[in-house]
């Protein structure tokens, strides 16, 4: 792997830092809102449920189930380009909110909808990213 | 809502040009070059000049060349009217509701929308991801799309989540799917200008490799250059213009979401909705529609907009992609070949739009379908540009 050219990442955008500081300490963050009781994800600063500015960060159990997903055979981004075929899904955290992830730990072929799942945490230099993985 | 504005200036407006600058490759025109020479070619079909341009919309905003305040400039217009509403491969299909709507209400009484694009010979606008910051250092994200991003999603593995779900819940498969592509290939073939106009068959596009599986390299769209343009005037100018006057009869517009991520439900679009507004307005239903152009970035895109339009119901766009879609049939559809065969560079919107002009006045040429024998009266049009993300429907018909 580390003979690899580092994945292209974009920086974060605004008010992620602290999601970002989360996974490294191995926590998943997602967001609740105090004034309508829902959360969310990704991270923002307003409640799209009820326009409240007062979100508030909370540790997710980072169990969850796959939503759906796709195994990427092509891709032009360094890094990337030479982990093909891997998998991009959507995962249903047990929360209620929905999260992009890499499922890891899987052949590709063995992935499928509704399978139960659990976070992992891989250091990708730039960022320490949530994945997921076959639950135990 | 009874869109009483719209339908009143759909009343009192009419397309009345169109035209194509070039494609499917077309290395000695740049992404300016073809706006310009589509927007001359437009406006001769249409018996008009430079001079009686007083709307420009083209889908980019800010400053710059390709902008409507630079490309006013260029030509030499100072219009009264314009827009730069850019939504993606779909805004083309936006911008005839603001051409109807700037040109009804008289802020402007001769609107040009243009486009142009050199996704294969030239670097197009926004397409690499590194460098685009300008001060070192890799661009910042936003929203959905940088969450996905963090997962190496390319644009074509969000449409696969799509068509991986939507085989789930509803047990469509890839020979589903693969029918989308063959009736594009064959109306590809009856087009000289198509980028592949080889016949194919479901096993040629299930025998191409896979780009993001469900996804096969026959289930995505060309990557081509091209440009077209089209003019909207007033209904009362449009009697004394040369050719026959199309008619905007329906229209609904909605922005589902931005990046897969934050899609609702992934086995339906916005679609659902700007239909139902569309031929809400129009007081039609799908069965009334002679033909549709429905756009085809990839395969899946085209299954999910059947039956979130109504053409069939949820879920059983399988079995009806496999009877209906080619010239002759019941519902001919992305009659010049699609994206999927015929041109794709990168916004292809306005495409849908000036065929279904073609269809609407029934302009046959060498090898050029008219989907129904008799004419067309109704031609349903859907952009969707993004990541499945921005929708709108326009129905056009024959000038009564």
């Amino acid at each position: 792997m580390s003979e690899s050219p580092r994945k292209f990442f974009m920086s974060p955008p605004e008010g992620a830092e602290r999601f970002f500081e989360a996974t490294k300490e191995g926590k998943l963050l997602i967001q609740s809102c105090p004034s309508c009781g829902r959360k969310q994800f990704y991270p923002r600063k307003i409640c799209i449920h009820c326009g409240s500015p007062d979100v508030e960060w909370v540790e997710a159990s980072g169990r969850g189930a796959v939503h759906t997903y796709t195994v990427i055979h092509q891709q032009g981004m360094p890094g990337w380009r030479e982990e093909v075929p891997y998998v991009s899904a959507i995962i249903d955290l047990e929360e209620g909110v929905r999260m992009t992830a890499n499922v890891v730990e899987c052949a590709p072929a063995d992935v499928r909808i509704e399978m139960p799942v659990e976070v992992t945490f891989v250091d990708e230099g730039m960022y320490t990213l949530p994945k997921f993985r076959p639950a135990s | 809502m009874d869109h009483e504005v719209l339908k009143d200036a759909f009343e009192r407006t009419r397309i009345v040009g169109a035209a194509i600058s070039d494609y499917p490759l077309t290395p000695h025109l740049s992404a300016f070059d073809h706006h310009i020479l589509a927007i001359r070619k437009a406006l001769a079909d249409a018996g008009l000049g430079l001079k009686d341009v007083d709307g420009l919309i083209l889908a980019s905003g800010g400053m710059g060349g390709m902008t409507p305040m630079g490309m006013a400039e260029y030509l030499g217009i100072r219009p009264t009217f314009v827009d730069g509403l850019s939504v993606g491969g779909s805004s083309f299909v936006y911008h005839a509701a603001r051409a109807a709507l700037a040109v009804g209400s008289g802020l402007c009484e001769v609107a040009v929308v243009a486009m142009g694009q050199t996704g294969k010979s030239g670097t197009r606008p926004g397409r690499g991801m590194r460098g685009r910051g300008g001060g070192g250092g890799p661009p910042q994200g936003f929203g959905s799309f940088f969450w996905d991003s963090l997962t190496g999603l390319p644009l074509i593995g969000a449409y696969a989540m799509a068509a991986k779900r939507h085989m789930h819940v509803y047990g469509t498969t890839s020979e589903d799917l693969a029918e989308i592509a063959v009736a594009a290939r064959y109306h590809a073939s009856m087009n000289p200008k198509a980028q592949y106009q080889d016949p194919i068959t479901v096993d040629d596009v299930l025998s191409s490799r896979w780009v993001a599986e469900p996804l096969h390299l026959l289930d995505c769209c060309v990557v081509s250059d091209g440009g077209g343009a089209y003019v909207v005037t007033t209904a009362d100018r449009a009697k004394d213009l040369p050719k026959p006057a199309v008619r905007m009869l329906g229209y609904g517009e909605r922005i589902g979401h931005a990046g897969i991520g934050q899609m609702p439900d992934y086995t339906q679009t916005a679609a659902a909705d700007t239909g139902r507004m569309a031929f809400g307005m129009a007081g039609l239903k799908p069965g009334d529609i002679d033909c549709a152009e429905l756009y085809d970035s990839f395969t899946i895109t085209v299954m999910l907009l059947l039956e979130d339009l109504g053409f069939c119901n949820k879920g059983e766009g399988g079995p009806f992609v496999r009877e209906h879609l080619r010239v002759g049939g019941p519902l001919p559809i992305n009659t010049d070949g699609g994206g999927l065969s015929a041109v794709h560079p990168g916004m292809r919107g306005m495409f849908l739009v000036t065929e279904a002009i073609r269809q609407i006045r029934g302009e046959e040429g060498p090898g050029r379908a008219i989907a129904r024998e008799g004419g067309v009266d109704t031609c349903l049009v859907h952009g969707v540009g993004g990541q499945l993300s921005s929708h709108a429907t326009l129905i056009v018909g024959k000038d009564s």
